[in-house]
């Protein structure tokens, strides 16, 4: 292609035509159908660490796996034609570089595991679920310049309780979906220019104009997510409409960037300032989460004075928030920028972190190269209440895992998960799947324990830094944990979009879905200098038998004569002539 | 690669009553074969037969030619004609006929036929056929221009790598560049505009390739070029020279079409900025272009909408904006036209062509593409071959797996078919077949088996067992160059005794 564009414009011609000007036809007023809201959520975090989600929401009244549009204006053409030529249902799509940490940072909005992960369920028309997937991926990993490509049979795993439709589906015939997570993944610049290309006003205007990469990688945890779904048109639900949705967390350690202060800016957080919205935005908002703490009020202080104050049940809590409308034109009145402060009124002792009902831990233990266990523990520190929990683990191939040796262990009692899946490995083809329905008991920790064996692999088999391990991707837990406050049913339609993606069933309990820690396994490795060194070694020692036999046979013999000697007797000689010892 | 094409173009030559020369050699009908050899490089060389008929009206074509227009006997014609593509029919009419306009001598219609003034003797009618038929379906530039790839540099003119490569499809993407969102909402009916004046053309030239059509506007997207101001005008100007320059930027957001390998091309409706409008391009003298458009070739083509300003400054912005999708429309299709090479060249000025209408394209210029198309492909296919073959003689121990060798040969076979038929002037099957060709033989070239990095190359192997190879060379040039000396002290040794 890139030739093909040197050519292009190399050979670049003036055309002179001769238009005739037609009659101006007058066509106003067409009802748009498609809309993007866009937001930011930034919400302190317990440990003092600053949280910023944007969501950019771009919805389109259109039938796209039909393949009859092809004239597109928010929605982005790229997706759009990948949608419609491969037969996608969903597609969710996250890039992530850190890890979230649950237990200090409380439950986060959306999470993500560390690395690549890409979970689709195909449209039931699709006959070659596998062939789309590879063709599916391996698009995808042009778009985003991510190693998408390298998802294949060996880590992709169709699960049966863990990821339902987030949208509309009638009917969840679980072969039409696939699930891949790559934890080796680096997530950096170049995944994130083409994710903002994506968007309508780029990074030229509107929220987007914060997301600049050098700020955005200098932080704890950056997680950038693509999701389309299809949704009800209206609450009637004749009709769908479909929903890109376009996620970015990142968190940013303030605590240590600010000398020990707690309080933040958007300009110490991203270098720039808010202008304007995007001008094709129908919602432009940035939320503070300002959320009283241990019934404290008035701890912390944000300025400019925000416009409204919202009020919502965010995952089981009661939070407030600080909203700023960015098209009301109030707010650029006073200022040409909205630089959004937090201060805190007085030190305030992070001792006292509200623990989340449901977080859980994972680690591989075992000493030696040839088994190992892999240990899950799962806490639920609700006080009371019960609730079940699905686990889904996906380990490689060359961790061989032994079913018989699996335990799950409650209050130091057995706890008989009541629903099992387990698809087991085959070699160079395909991973283990172990999904799980646990009950987990009010206020308890549940230990998982599996034991595993380490496969060897085939010399080309190993990755190009085997040393540094082999990584075995998160384990996913998705739960419906029980609120400690009712929730009220909102509309979705106008609540922030950060409670909107997972839906709700009622009031009483709210979805969750974490991952936990990518582990790092270490493998037998051999030497791979080996080989060589073995060449090496015996080449030399070959030649250098070859080199005196060769000798032997073709020296000849004779008598040689005294002379008069070499340099160092003529040398030796003269030294003992100044000594006046008779020479040699 | 060497190639010798031929091809065969049937054209029947019909008299009507009064306009048969007196000088004919045999009594009509006859058959007639005229030959034409166009030299492409030393080794490719393209024959063509002209296999000529000539024949005396049939009552029913006379009649069609009492019509009182050219155009309405163009068109009564048609219906008498057998519509196999690559064929010629080429009406004789009298010298006096009142048929043709005063001063024209030459009418090509919209389908495969035309009609021709006789007078001035056999020879003059002969030159004049074969000019005709050259208009008609090929010359021996646009041979040249499809076989670019072996013509030598320096040899072609600057339009003839203008069109596109022959590909089994292609993705036409038309694109409103709106760099300034928040002073203009612009909007387009792409969708009425491509069903009312885009597909027309493209079912015609459905039998060319496959074509898919998609639109997209993209905001914030800037052309890589400021403009100059212009005083006088009071106006921004965009120069020739500075052209080049526009695209690269602009492509970088187009994106690429990532669910198919067919070609893209992208026809830009770019709405200035307001502090940059209006925008005119200049030509190479300076002179505003009419159309305010440009073309890149093989790439598309790019058009500055100028947004009127509104009489009132106050005007709230954003400015409402409406686009005339028939203005638009006109030059990219003139576009499309010229990128697919169906430009219409310098004829002399006493032949007259039919415009084509709604369509877009006559029959004979979907021929002209035809041929030009089966041509390259054949082309296409013997140097894909010819390079496969290459690196399968570079590396030995290549495997070459049976599905491989299947599509060579069936690219092979389908390629000597489209000889065949285009010899014998099957201009339909030849060019299925050239497409097949192509097809079987991509799909070989490009199989990942045959990637010759994953073959070690010899010298490499060498450089492992460097250890083995120079210890044990040492001792022999040590006894080498031994004997060497051993043999020149004897053979001083003679003298010395002396």
């Amino acid at each position: 292609r890139g030739s093909g564009m040197q050519a292009a414009v190399g050979l670049l011609l003036l055309l002179l035509l001769a238009a005739a000007v037609g009659p101006v036809r007058a066509d106003a007023g067409r009802a748009r159908r498609d809309a993007l809201r866009e937001e930011l959520l930034l919400s302190p975090l317990p440990a003092g660490d600053v949280a910023a989600t944007f969501q950019f929401r771009t919805r389109w009244d259109a039938d796209l796996p039909r393949g009859a549009v092809s004239h597109y204006r928010l929605f982005p053409k790229a997706l759009g034609r990948l949608v419609a030529a491969l037969g996608v249902r969903e597609l969710h799509l996250a890039l992530t570089q850190g890890f979230w940490r649950t237990q200090a940072w409380g439950q986060p909005p959306l999470q993500a595991p560390a690395g690549a992960e890409l979970w689709v369920w195909f449209q039931p028309t699709v006959t070659d679920v596998d062939k789309a997937w590879k063709e599916l991926s391996n698009i995808l990993s042009g778009i985003f310049c991510a190693s998408l490509n390298f998802i294949d049979s060996t880590n992709t795993v169709t699960p049966t309780a863990s990821f339902k439709p987030l949208g509309l589906a009638n009917g969840t015939d679980h072969h039409l979906l696939r699930y891949a997570v790559l934890p080796r993944e680096v997530v950096c610049t170049e995944n994130l220019t083409p994710w903002k290309k994506l968007l309508p006003c780029g990074s030229k205007a509107g929220l987007a104009v914060l997301l600049k990469a050098e700020r955005l990688f200098h932080s704890s945890y950056h997680s950038q997510a693509v999701h389309i779904r299809p949704v009800c048109r209206d609450a009637s639900c004749l009709a769908v409409s479909w929903e890109l949705r376009q996620t970015l967390t990142v968190v940013f350690d303030s605590f240590s960037s600010g000398q020990g202060k707690k309080d933040w800016s958007l300009f110490k957080m991203f270098s720039r300032t808010l202008t304007d919205a995007c001008p094709l935005a129908t919602q432009s908002k940035v939320y503070v989460d300002i959320s009283p703490k241990n019934k404290e009020k008035e701890l912390l202080e944000v300025t400019p004075v925000p416009s409204s104050l919202h009020e919502a049940v965010v995952q089981g809590e009661k939070r407030t928030y600080a909203v700023y409308d960015l098209l009301s034109p109030s707010l650029f009145n006073t200022s040409r920028s909205l630089n959004v402060q937090l201060k805190w009124k007085r030190p305030q002792d992070s001792s006292e972190l509200p623990i989340p009902v449901l977080h859980a831990q994972r680690y591989v233990s075992g000493y030696g190269l040839q088994t190992g266990e892999i240990s899950t523990l799962i806490h639920n520190t609700h006080p009371y209440r019960a609730f079940p929990v699905v686990l889904l683990e996906t380990v490689p191939w060359y961790l061989r895992l032994y079913v018989h040796t699996l335990t799950i262990i409650t209050k130091g009692k057995e706890n008989k998960p009541s629903y099992i899946h387990y698809q087991p490995a085959q070699d160079r083809t395909r991973p283990h799947l172990l999904e799980m329905l646990i009950q987990l008991p009010a206020n308890s920790v549940t230990k998982i324990t599996i034991q595993f064996e380490r496969a060897l692999l085939k010399w080309t088999e190993y990755t190009p830094d085997p040393n540094h391990g082999f990584y075995v991707s998160s384990s996913v837990l998705s739960a419906l944990v029980p609120s400690i406050i009712t929730m009220k049913d909102t509309d979705m339609e106008q609540s922030p979009l950060f409670t909107s993606l997972f839906p709700s069933s009622d009031g009483s309990s709210y979805f969750v879905r974490l991952y936990t820690e990518p582990l790092l396994v270490n493998l037998p490795t051999p030497d791979f200098s080996m080989p060589y060194n073995v060449i090496c070694l015996t080449c030399t020692v070959v030649a250098v038998c070859y080199g005196s036999f060769y000798n032997l046979l073709t020296r000849t013999f004779h008598v040689e004569e005294p002379s008069r000697g070499g340099l160092a007797k003529r040398l030796a000689n003269i030294i003992r002539k100044f000594r006046g010892v008779p020479p040699l | 690669a060497s190639a010798q094409l031929q091809l065969a173009v049937p054209v029947a030559v019909v008299f009507a009553p009064g306009s048969v020369p007196g000088d004919l050699p045999k009594p009509l009908p006859f058959r007639d074969v005229q030959e034409m050899e166009i030299s492409v490089n030393l080794r490719t060389s393209v024959t063509s037969h002209y296999e000529m008929i000539y024949r005396r009206t049939t009552a029913r074509e006379e009649a069609a030619l009492d019509a009182a227009t050219a155009r309405e006997a163009d068109a009564a014609l048609h219906l008498l004609q057998d519509a196999s593509l690559g064929s010629l029919t080429m009406y004789v009419v009298p010298e006096t006929s009142s048929l043709l306009p005063q001063g024209i001598s030459v009418y090509v219609g919209k389908h495969r036929s035309a009609l021709v003034r006789a007078g001035g003797g056999l020879a003059a009618l002969h030159t004049r056929l074969r000019q005709l038929t050259q208009v008609m379906s090929f010359s021996a530039s646009s041979v040249s221009a499809a076989l670019s790839d072996r013509v030598p540099d320096g040899h072609l003119g600057p339009g003839a790598r203008r069109h596109l490569k022959s590909s089994l499809g292609y993705e036409i993407t038309f694109s409103l560049l709106n760099p300034d969102p928040k002073s203009h909402a612009v909007d387009w009916d792409i969708e009425d505009a491509v069903n009312r004046y885009v597909q027309p053309v493209l079912d015609k030239l459905s039998l060319v390739a496959n074509f898919s059509v998609d639109s997209q506007i993209l905001y914030y997207a800037v052309l890589g070029v400021t403009p100059r101001f212009d005083k006088e005008s009071s106006s921004f100007l965009l120069s020739a020279h500075s052209l080049p320059h526009v695209i690269n930027p602009v492509e970088a957001r187009l994106g690429s079409s990532a669910a198919s390998l067919y070609p893209v091309l992208n026809f830009l409706l770019y709405v200035p900025e307001r502090s940059h409008s209006p925008l005119y391009i200049q030509d190479k003298d300076g002179a505003p272009v009419s159309t305010n458009a440009f073309h890149s070739p093989r790439w598309g083509g790019i058009m500055v909408y100028n947004v009127e300003v509104p009489a009132s400054p106050q005007a709230s912005l954003p400015l409402h904006v409406d686009v005339d999708m028939e203005r638009v429309m006109e030059v990219f299709l003139a576009q499309l036209r010229l990128l697919f090479g169906l430009s219409r060249e310098e004829l002399p000025p006493e032949f007259l062509l039919e415009s084509p209408g709604n369509e877009g394209l006559a029959d004979w210029e979907l021929d002209r593409l035809l041929w030009a198309h089966t041509v390259e492909n054949i082309a296409t296919v013997s140097t894909t071959l010819t390079s496969l073959a290459q690196l399968l003689d570079k590396i030995g121990n290549i495997v070459i797996k049976d599905d491989v060798a299947s599509e060579v040969y069936r690219a092979v076979a389908s390629a000597q078919r489209a000889l065949a038929e285009l010899a014998m002037g099957h201009l339909h099957s030849a060019f299925q077949a050239s497409k097949e060709a192509v097809t079987s033989s991509e799909r070989a070239f490009f199989d990942p088996s045959l990637l010759h990095l994953l073959y070690f190359p010899d010298d490499q192997k060498f450089a492992i067992y460097i250890p083995l190879f120079l210890p044990m060379a040492v001792p022999i040039l040590l006894s080498l160059a031994k004997i060497v000396r051993e043999a020149r002290q004897r053979k001083k040794e003679p003298t010395k005794m002396d």
